[in-house]
């Protein structure tokens, strides 16, 4: 056998490693890596007990503790009806399935803005379905209900597009093979579909999850923005910069940036375990 | 347990999968469904599975007189084996062994321990018994194929169904499982019904074979009678290479590439034309006339690496045919490209001109 060494490249017919390696880290850097530092070093300026008063306050631990809970929520509501749309698109034929198809993206391409004021001309007392919603008790404009209706409306398509290549791998024959060996139902759901497409579900839960901590466009509209009650994170770093409080902007967002890259990494690393099946040894 | 259909049709949109199809199996049986891709032997494989429907007006399937024709696929208790094997990738083979075991409900579910016990058993039935702990992709092919059998024959099935089982296999690997599986099936008897395209594996592992063609089935047989003794000129020409001719019957005579043959089958028959077939192993080859009734050709080719000599000719009368004889006697026949040869048949299969 010949000594292992670390190798950095594998041998391959593209050629280009070198310089594809290159811009992608110049890329990330440049776009990512140099402004999340500068926020980084900005906050660092403040020293510990400053740091510690921006972000302990209250009013902006109230504006975390919504930003965190409305957006897992919606995250969750999108991963269950996000799993059945995506389901109902890969699996059956219908009239008008194109549209509907199209219809997914359109979360995507609409301007943030133009939603939230959709979604709260529609959710107000007034609106059409806020109207029959006031009837019955529920109100969800300026709520974290309305909160959670706007992260979910612009989470869907993550979830729907990151699990439908998952659900079109999955192969006809391991249910039928389910069900030849006596498995009903809801048993080749939960024991045979179900785990195949997890991973899937987890990356576009995490995806919804990442995206609704941050939004703010389609937020600020149908929340109303009272303090302590419907004030996400994202607002409440964009006042701070309208009272040119730079450093106390960036400390809330450094915590929110902390928060948000914990949370992505434990879904990663559940994934990769999940998906521990398909790794070759 | 028994299996017997009765006039099953099958139509997929416009196409028509199966056509007014009766078959039965006896218990115990190992039988092939043999057909090119497109004869409707799947979809007859997977009717009796109940992973498909018949259309409405068919008859009845029975497992051992009893209608099944109403039960799904999880109550028929069928032991399933997919070309693809279908083997659920997220789980240990020993998990996808004992699946079948654990979705019962739970007063007919063993116990853990008995699962434990009767997976075991069947992994090394199949020779996997060190495997238990893999996922199937760090299996090979027939490895897979074996862990999807295992599964199949947990549930403890009344009939064994298998869907093209060794399609997706390397040659060597194809014959040793064919083996395998056809002493396997002595052990167990179960009432087994294996779809093919391929001739040989019908030939040597079935005790009957069923040739499909078109959503029919052409012949029911031993693979001896379906060899030597094909009811249609599609069986002829499926099982095995075969020469084809145009002929003539006439007052008991059959004449054919410049050769006239007694038939005194055909001696009542109107004269008509005929269709001639005859296999490479039924042409005699001589380089000289021997008195026989033959006609003259010309070697084109001469293809000696193989347990046989096959020899690609030129028949005066503008056929190509192709001839097998044994490495011996083509070595004292002294026959060589460009040489003429005489060609006397030995055996003639004639099909009625349609």
């Amino acid at each position: 056998m010949t000594p292992m060494r670390m190798q950095w490249k594998q041998p391959s017919v593209l050629p280009g490693f070198g310089l594809t390696m290159g811009l992608t880290l110049t890329y990330l850097s440049l776009l990512v890596l140099i402004p999340l530092g500068a926020l980084g070093l900005r906050a660092s300026g403040m020293g510990w007990g400053e740091f510690w008063a921006a972000v302990s306050d209250p009013r902006v631990v109230a504006s975390y503790r919504l930003s965190l809970a409305t957006a897992l929520a919606a995250a969750a509501v999108n991963a269950v009806f996000g799993l059945l749309v995506a389901w109902v698109l890969v699996r059956y034929r219908f009239p008008g399935k194109r549209l509907v198809d199209a219809m997914v993206d359109l979360p995507f391409a609409l301007p943030t803005a133009v939603s939230g004021i959709t979604l709260t001309t529609l959710y107000a007392k007034t609106g059409w379905i806020g109207a029959w919603l006031d009837k019955v008790g529920i109100s969800v404009a300026y709520t974290p209900v309305g909160i959670t209706v706007a992260l979910v409306f612009i989470g869907l398509p993550f979830v729907v597009r990151t699990l439908q290549p998952a659900l079109e791998d999955l192969e006809r024959e391991t249910e039928e093979a389910a069900a030849s060996l006596g498995a009903n139902r809801w048993q080749t759901f939960r024991r045979v579909l179900f785990p195949s497409i997890w991973p899937a579900l987890l990356a576009g839960f995490a995806m919804a999850l990442a995206r609704g901590l941050g939004e703010y466009g389609s937020v600020v509209f149908i929340s109303g923005n009272l303090p302590m009650k419907t004030e996400i994170a994202p607002l409440l770093i964009v006042s701070k910069l309208e009272q040119y409080d730079y450093a106390g902007a960036c400390a809330i967002a450094v915590v929110l940036l902390a928060a948000s890259f914990a949370l992505l990494l434990s879904i990663n690393v559940l994934q990769g375990w999940s998906r521990r099946y398909q790794i070759t040894t | 347990m028994s299996i017997e259909v009765r006039h099953i049709t099958k139509t997929f949109g416009e196409f028509t999968a199966l056509r007014d199809v009766s078959l039965t199996v006896g218990t115990g049986e190992l039988v092939a469904l043999l057909g090119p891709s497109g004869s409707g032997k799947t979809t007859l494989l997977r009717i009796i599975a109940g992973l498909e429907e018949p259309d409405p007006g068919s008859g009845p399937i029975r497992f051992h007189d009893e209608d099944v024709a109403d039960r799904s696929v999880a109550s028929r208790q069928v032991g399933f084996v997919f070309q693809h094997y279908a083997l659920f990738r997220h789980m240990s083979v020993f998990e996808n062994v004992a699946f079948g075991l654990r979705v019962r409900p739970r007063r007919l579910r063993p116990s853990r321990t008995s699962i434990k016990r009767r997976v075991l058993r069947l992994l090394k039935l199949v020779q996997l018994e060190t495997f238990a702990h893999r996922y199937p992709h760090q299996l090979s092919g027939g490895q897979r194929q074996r862990v999807a059998l295992a599964r199949a024959l947990a549930i403890e099935p009344k009939v064994l169904l298998l869907d093209e089982p060794f399609g997706a296999l390397d040659a060597k690997v194809r014959k040793e499982l064919r083996q395998w599986l056809r002493r396997l099936h002595e052990d167990l008897h179960i009432t087994s019904v294996f779809v093919t395209h391929d001739q040989d594996e019908a030939l040597e592992l079935a005790d009957r074979v069923v040739v499909m063609n078109e959503g029919r089935i052409e012949q029911i047989g031993t693979p001896d009678e379906v060899f030597h003794h094909p009811a249609t000129e599609f069986v002829t020409t499926f099982l095995g290479q075969v020469n084809f001719f145009r002929g003539r019957v006439e007052n008991g005579k059959l004449h054919f590439a410049a050769l006239t043959w007694d038939a005194p089958e055909h001696a009542h028959a109107p004269a008509q034309p005929v269709r001639v077939f005859v296999r490479p192993y039924d042409l005699e080859v001589t380089t000289c006339r021997n008195g026989a009734p033959c006609f003259s050709a010309r070697v084109d080719r001469v293809h000696s690496a193989g347990p046989n000599v096959r020899l690609d000719l030129l028949a005066e009368t503008g056929e190509r045919l192709s001839v097998e004889l044994s490495q011996e006697r083509y070595r004292a026949s002294r026959i060589a490209p460009g040489s003429q040869v005489f060609v006397t048949p030995r055996d003639v299969k004639v099909f009625r001109d349609s």
